[in-house]
């Protein structure tokens, strides 16, 4: 499966990293590359075999429904990059802007 | 700091007050200047914070007086600058975090405080993890104690090399591919990487969530020993850590080899392998067998699928957990024109070459299309790897013991490229596929440079690897 | 309905499916222990964890899984005994880790069903539910508080939701509205939420495709958001319906796309992005082990799990024959008033005023006061005792209405007012003779018209003695002595 410049720009796109088309195609030879080596997982058999699914036989560990956050040292507005009235601010998204559109 | 002294051995004179914790506080940042530990020299510590690890021994000190104690008390270590402090930044060596504290500490910290321990830096590291040789930090790449030419290992090479040069002798680290174990081997110290779950994850910037573990350092098998005692244990905060407890890691070094069978999985040892590692094993084996135990030729079968597992797996994961990292709530942030541009100018600025690479590779690979063939998979041969390690435990096998690294530390800048950097873990990342605790020490020297040995074990058997590790480490002696 | 809309009813036929978010009234959020309050100041309740700090870690709510469980019983769900978290992976300001922990492949329930109505055949009206399951909510944007920007707050973010998918089997806004007022009232009888589309505790999207009456195949479907109220949401796919039915009129091809619902102009608009950009590359959350439910756990939720309105509809109608069907769906809108009425029938020993006397005065109260069922000043035993004393003789049905207004002021028991108050009904003839004298003289034209023998004026008279006795005189032994006076 050879990794064209529309595949890195649509998934440099799903992971908002901005990439210069120098950037681009440098990386694109590179994935190339990359995956190459992975091939040879599709020879081999896993036919009935379940994927890994994290450890933990015991299952998810539940906690009681009680109000114990961990606290903050720190107030937000002494990390965060931009707040006002206790908010964090960006730039405005515009009125029809979807979550996860790209 | 006398380069010789050990955890055990601070920690005895400070609780019987022979020396304060001020002391070996103020020994231990006097030798970081003296060999150059940081930015203009060695470059392997980012942050230090003098005053407040001298005010924190004081403390240490004023509890000893009113008869407190700990495993570690007064003892100097360095932590990894991914695991999160209150005091000094928490950088994972990148720009996107530059500067950035951390408003809660990772529970692996609140341990070692509790026992005493004084955090004296934070080291430098590949950026998020992600390399085997530490050049991949955006604050400059970090280099060998034993040879400024040479890296330290990595990702987790300031920890090992601030270990190597007598800082400390208890350093904290991670490990997702053998990010511990390789510098230790590198370095001449030992590394070790605990059963994943053993150690809380809480606090630990994730890299690769299902591989990742904090990792232990020491200048000998029993600083390392007492280190991960310190830390290891159920956390509430943590779902993916363990309720199995706790044993007293140090004692096994009252531990005998008789009558354990230690496994030499052939896979590891491939024709190719550099005939001088293969000698300093072979010798290791030799000592094993003196020491009462029996070494049985065994086979990993699918241990050639390990690294493209894993460069499957990890980026994948990692692709998700640095999505957090968007200037919206803490690190870097550039403006730009309209939030979709902030995000990118954000992105690109902050996130280095590596760590790009990676989340390119980790997106393409979950993406709609790839999921099936390339992440599901990885998972799936995952499982195989695992089962192998089973297979071989379950048929009366104790412990593996393999050469950790193919090579020595290599020269700074000799891996240009992406895929032959990968290839450092390729002894090193199955065990984080497995789950299973491994750890290296240093078994001899090839051209003057150490090199390590490695023991896994099956899962929390952590203390049948100390076993063996304190005897190795006890029969080969000055060798190393 | 338009000539038009009847046109397109004709011709075409609408299937909808919806998936309603739904969150759980849990003390603290899904994976942190960070308050789910709502109303605080922004940002104020949050942790490493709901803000997505670098290295911060999810730990499962244990009672936001009951809670989960109950609604996926009620639902009649197939509740699995494994199920796992997935991450839903996507970049926007009030999604503070870039991915939303949900639960993808192996949800925690599946296969359940609700009955939405009845047929006039008698037959039921069912809705599949393909599956619920459990995720985190995101934190707020707002987008026109500060110019040029837009404010996150993610008090929200990490509030415990259930989603919950149906089959497409609605036909029609009758069936959608029938629907979610069916699962409001379920939800709500099993106290898992506050279920408010105002309140943002109930969220509806909606999935809806066109197909030519007749046709099996499904047509193409197209998703309607941002609906702010079950009205909202039948108006909104009224329009997209029609918009979908004119695009097949034309020969076209609906394309499948999210459409946003603009209440204020009646219109459905499509969204910005681009088809095939949702790419949210879900794969197993591995901060997370499975979520097991042993089969004991399931079987103790379901104890617990009070009746459902279907089985109390149909108890009530059993039980209760002199209620009407109206009064039993009225009776039966929420748990607490069917708890209510209940406790008031059983005490009272009569059904039927304990009904009529809740739908009357009980329900004037509480709009006038402003009051909830569940913490009315009235309690049940009370109001129960109320009409026991009227039902005994002891006061009269007007007085009782003045013992109400009193209990509702004080909570005080009835018999204590009645007292109190000089409410008791008075049968006495010496004391009703002694008013009725009182009332003539007050009244001297109307006594003497009366005492000449115009019968029409006794209720006159009647009046004003209940008034004088405040309510207490028994009007019946009033009127036979009242009678006897006439005409003498």
């Amino acid at each position: 499966m050879a990794v064209t410049p529309d595949d890195v720009r649509h998934v440099a796109l799903l992971a908002r990293l901005g990439l210069t088309p120098d950037a681009l195609n440098a990386y694109v030879a590179e994935l190339n590359t990359i995956l190459e080596h992975m091939d040879v997982l599709s020879r081999v058999d896993t036919e009935g075999v379940e994927p890994v699914a994290g450890i933990g036989a015991a299952g998810a560990p539940l906690r009681p429904d009680d109000n114990k956050p961990v606290e903050l040292a720190r107030a937000i507005a002494d990390f965060a990059p931009k707040t006002k009235d206790g908010f964090f601010l960006v730039p405005r998204l515009s009125s029809h802007e979807e979550p996860g559109a790209a | 700091m006398t380069p010789s002294l050990t955890a055990a051995g601070i920690q005895k004179a400070v609780t019987s007050g022979e020396r304060s914790a001020l002391s070996f506080a103020k020994a231990s940042v006097d030798r970081a200047d003296e060999i150059g530990a940081g930015r203009e020299g060695l470059n392997i510590l980012l942050h230090r914070d003098d005053s407040a690890a001298r005010a924190r021994a004081r403390s240490i000190d004023d509890g000893i007086e009113k008869g407190q104690t700990g495993l570690l008390a007064g003892v100097p270590i360095v932590v990894k600058d991914n695991i999160a402090t209150l005091e000094m930044p928490t950088s994972c060596g990148s720009r996107i975090l530059d500067g950035y504290v951390s408003p809660y500490e990772a529970t692996a910290i609140t341990r070692l405080a509790r026992q005493g321990a004084v955090i004296v830096a934070k080291s430098n590291m590949d950026e998020f993890a992600m390399g085997s040789s530490t050049e991949n930090s955006a604050f400059g790449p970090a280099k060998n104690p034993l040879n400024p030419a040479l890296v330290p290992g990595g990702s987790s090479g300031g920890s090992g090399a601030a270990v190597a040069a007598g800082i400390v002798p208890i350093a904290l680290g991670s490990e997702t591919g053998g990010s511990v174990r390789q510098p230790a081997a590198f370095c001449g110290v030992v590394g070790v990487k605990p059963t994943y779950g053993r150690v809380s994850r809480c606090g630990l910037v994730a890299f690769a969530s299902s591989l990742d573990q904090i990792g232990v350092f020491g200048r000998t098998v029993n600083d390392a020993a007492l280190g991960l005692e310190a830390v290891a244990g159920l956390d509430p905060l943590d779902s993916t850590s363990a309720a199995e407890p706790v044993p007293p890691y140090h004692d096994a070094a009252r531990g005998s080899l008789t009558g354990v069978v230690v496994g030499r999985p052939r896979e590891y040892f491939p024709p190719e392998l550099d005939p001088s590692i293969r000698e300093r094993c072979d010798a290791a084996f030799d000592a094993m067998r003196t020491l009462g135990a029996e070494v049985r030729d065994v086979s990993l079968p699918h241990t050639s699928l390990a690294i493209p597992v894993y460069y499957i797996i990890a980026p994948a994961e990692a692709s998700s957990n640095l999505a957090r990292f968007d200037g919206v709530r803490y690190g870097l942030r550039i403006e730009g024109d309209g939030l979709q541009a902030m995000y990118e100018a954000t992105r690109s600025r902050g996130f280095g070459r590596e760590v790009t690479r990676r989340i390119l590779l980790g997106t393409y690979v979950l993406s709609a299309g790839y999921y099936d063939a390339y992440y599901k998979k990885a998972q799936q041969v995952r499982a195989l790897i695992a089962r192998d390690f089973a297979n071989v435990f379950a048929s009366g096998v104790h412990l593996l013991f393999t050469p950790t690294t193919p090579t020595p530390a290599f020269p700074l800048g000799a891996k240009s490229d992406p895929y032959e950097m990968y290839l450092s873990d390729i002894f090193t990342c199955t065990a984080n596929l497995a789950g299973v605790p491994a750890m290296s020490l240093p078994i001899g020297r090839v051209n003057g440079l150490p090199v390590g040995g490695q023991f896994m074990a099956s899962h929390f058997d952590e203390r049948q690897m100390f076993v063996a590790a304190f005897a190795l480490e006890r029969a080969l002696g000055a060798n190393v | 309905m338009s000539s038009d809309a009847r046109a397109n009813e004709d011709r075409y036929e609408m299937v909808v499916g919806l998936e309603v978010h739904v969150q759980l009234k849990t003390r603290t959020k899904i994976f942190c222990g960070c308050s789910a309050d709502f109303g605080a100041p922004p940002n104020a309740h949050t942790c490493p964890v709901c803000l997505g700090l670098p290295g911060a870690l999810p730990v499962l709510n244990d009672h936001a899984v009951d809670l989960a469980i109950r609604a996926a019983l009620a639902l009649c769900c197939n509740v699995e005994s494994t199920s796992v978290f997935a991450r839903k992976n996507y970049f926007y300001p009030d999604l503070p880790k870039g991915y939303q922990i949900s639960q993808f492949d192996k949800p925690l329930a599946t296969k359940g069903c609700v009955t939405i109505g009845t047929r006039v055949d008698g037959s039921k009206v069912n809705v599949g539910i393909t599956r619920v399951h459990m995720e985190e909510d995101a934190g707020k944007s707002i987008h026109d508080r500060f110019p040029g920007a837009t404010a996150v707050d993610l008090n929200r973010a990490g509030v415990p939701l259930v989603e919950i998918v149906s089959e497409p089997d609605m036909r029609s806004t009758a069936e959608v509205d029938a629907y979610l007022k069916t699962l409001k009232q379920i939800l709500e009888y099993v106290a898992v939420s506050d279920v408010s589309m105002e309140e943002g505790s109930l969220r509806v999207d909606a999935n809806v495709s066109t197909r030519p009456r007749g046709e099996t195949k499904l047509g193409t479907k197209t998703e309607v958001k941002n609906m702010n109220s079950f009205s909202g949401v039948v108006r909104a796919l009224e329009v997209e319906f029609a918009r979908q039915c004119a695009v097949l009129d034309r020969g076209g091809k609906v394309e499948q796309q999210t459409m946003l619902w603009d209440a204020n102009a009646g219109e459905v608009r499509p969204t910005r992005s681009k088809e095939g950009s949702h790419d949210y590359r879900y794969f197993p959350e591995p901060d997370l082990p499975p979520l097991l439910v042993p089969l004991d756990r399931i079987d103790r939720v379901k104890k617990e799990l009070p009746e459902l309105p279907d089985a109390r509809r149909a108890r009530f109608k059993d039980e209760y024959p002199s209620l009407a069907e109206y009064d039993v769906a009225v009776l039966t809108a929420s748990r607490a008033m069917g708890d209510y009425f209940e406790a008031a029938a059983h005490r009272s020993g009569d059904a039927k005023a304990a009904a009529t006397w809740i739908m009357g005065e009980l329900f004037a109260t509480l709009k006038a006061t402003g009051q909830t069922i569940e913490h009315f000043t009235v309690r049940p035993a009370d109001l129960a005792d109320l009409l026991k004393l009227i039902a005994a003789g002891t006061i009269s049905r007007s007085a009782g209405k003045q013992v109400f207004l009193a209990m509702v002021k004080t909570g005080d028991p009835p018999a204590k007012i009645a007292e109190r108050d000089g409410l008791l009904k008075v049968s006495d003839d010496a004391s009703l003779a002694r008013w009725i004298d009182e009332v003539l003289a007050d009244n001297p034209d109307e006594a003497r018209r009366f005492l000449g023998g115009e019968k029409r004026l006794q209720g006159v008279l009647v009046g004003y003695v209940m008034k004088k006795s405040n309510g207490a005189a028994d009007p019946k032994r009033l009127n036979q002595l009242l009678a006897t006076r006439l005409g003498s």
